[in-house]
């Protein structure tokens, strides 16, 4: 794996480069938004990766509610934290885009943007949650926060469909109209954004297993101290909150 | 021409966003493994 993950970095690092070749060279201009619709290669895929850890993140947490299974809260956190990540970018981009097209930052009210808006918060608190709760229950509750966190995606996905908003229809599903050549290179930029997202998700977790060897590493130091280390037999899942 | 503003503002905005957090991650690589060797030498 450790020899896997350079050779995927620099795959990645060209496949980013190609698809942003591909975004802002060769792609036709818009019609009537003119160049300033090329956003949509980096707003649209980021959505889309966002909504895929959130949903990685609940399937995680049920699973973690069922069998407690560490590397499975792992999963969970990481792919809650990379997905804030990327719906910040989502929640960034948009009002850079909403500007010149719309005339305005942010549309008060408007569902599609709202509930976006509420996700990200809803998140946001999981990971604040889990970073400064102490009680021996947090991985639970944080999974519980989850599974219902993870409602808000289709609301957020489904919400153009049955709201009026001044959000445009969905590229893909929508009953839009998208070029091939457009379709193909926000594909491009959505499988280059997967694989990015898959190295940072992946350093992530090598990060907090670390994180939680420093952690027992430091629990089994105190009870050495106090003379316990042969009693002391520590799971991984209880060495972090 | 002023619409090309927001394009590069949205892609430059983007980027910055993920270096911001790619940053967090190698500074608590580093002070982990500080630790680490510091729980070593003890």
């Amino acid at each position: 794996m450790k020899r896997f993950f350079p050779i995927l970095s620099i795959l990645t690092a060209i496949l980013l480069a190609y698809a942003l070749y591909q975004a802002l060279v060769v792609v036709p201009t818009d019609a009537l938004q003119g160049d300033v619709y090329r956003i949509i290669y980096y707003h649209v895929p980021s959505a889309w990766t966002a909504f895929l850890l959130f949903l990685i993140n609940f399937v995680a947490s049920i699973i973690y509610l069922i069998r407690r299974s560490p590397k499975v809260d792992i999963v969970a956190l990481v792919c809650a934290e990379v997905g804030v990540v990327f719906c910040t970018v989502v929640l960034v981009t948009g009002p850079i885009w909403a500007r010149p097209v719309w005339g305005i930052w942010w549309a008060p009210g408007d569902i599609r943007l709202t509930s976006t808006l509420v996700l990200w918060l809803i998140y946001v608190s999981y990971l604040v949650l889990r970073r400064f709760s102490t009680s021996a229950q947090t991985q639970v509750l944080a999974a519980a926060l989850a599974v219902f966190g993870a409602l808000d995606v289709p609301l957020v996905y489904f919400s153009i469909w049955f709201f009026r908003t001044q959000h445009p229809q969905p590229v893909i599903g929508g009953g839009g109209s998208m070029d091939p050549r457009m379709l193909r290179v926000l594909l491009i930029n959505w499988l280059a954004f997967l694989c990015f997202a898959f190295l940072v998700c992946w350093s992530r977790y090598r990060l907090e297993v670390l994180h939680r060897e420093v952690d027992q590493a430091h629990a089994l130091e105190s009870l050495a101290g106090a003379g316990m280390a042969e009693k002391a037999s520590l799971p991984l899942s209880r060495s972090a909150p | 021409m002023n619409a090309i503003k927001f394009l590069f503002a949205a892609y430059i905005a983007t980027w910055v966003i993920h270096a911001f957090y790619l940053g967090t991650l190698v500074r608590r690589f580093s002070r982990l493994r500080e630790q680490l060797r510091e729980l070593g030498k003890k």
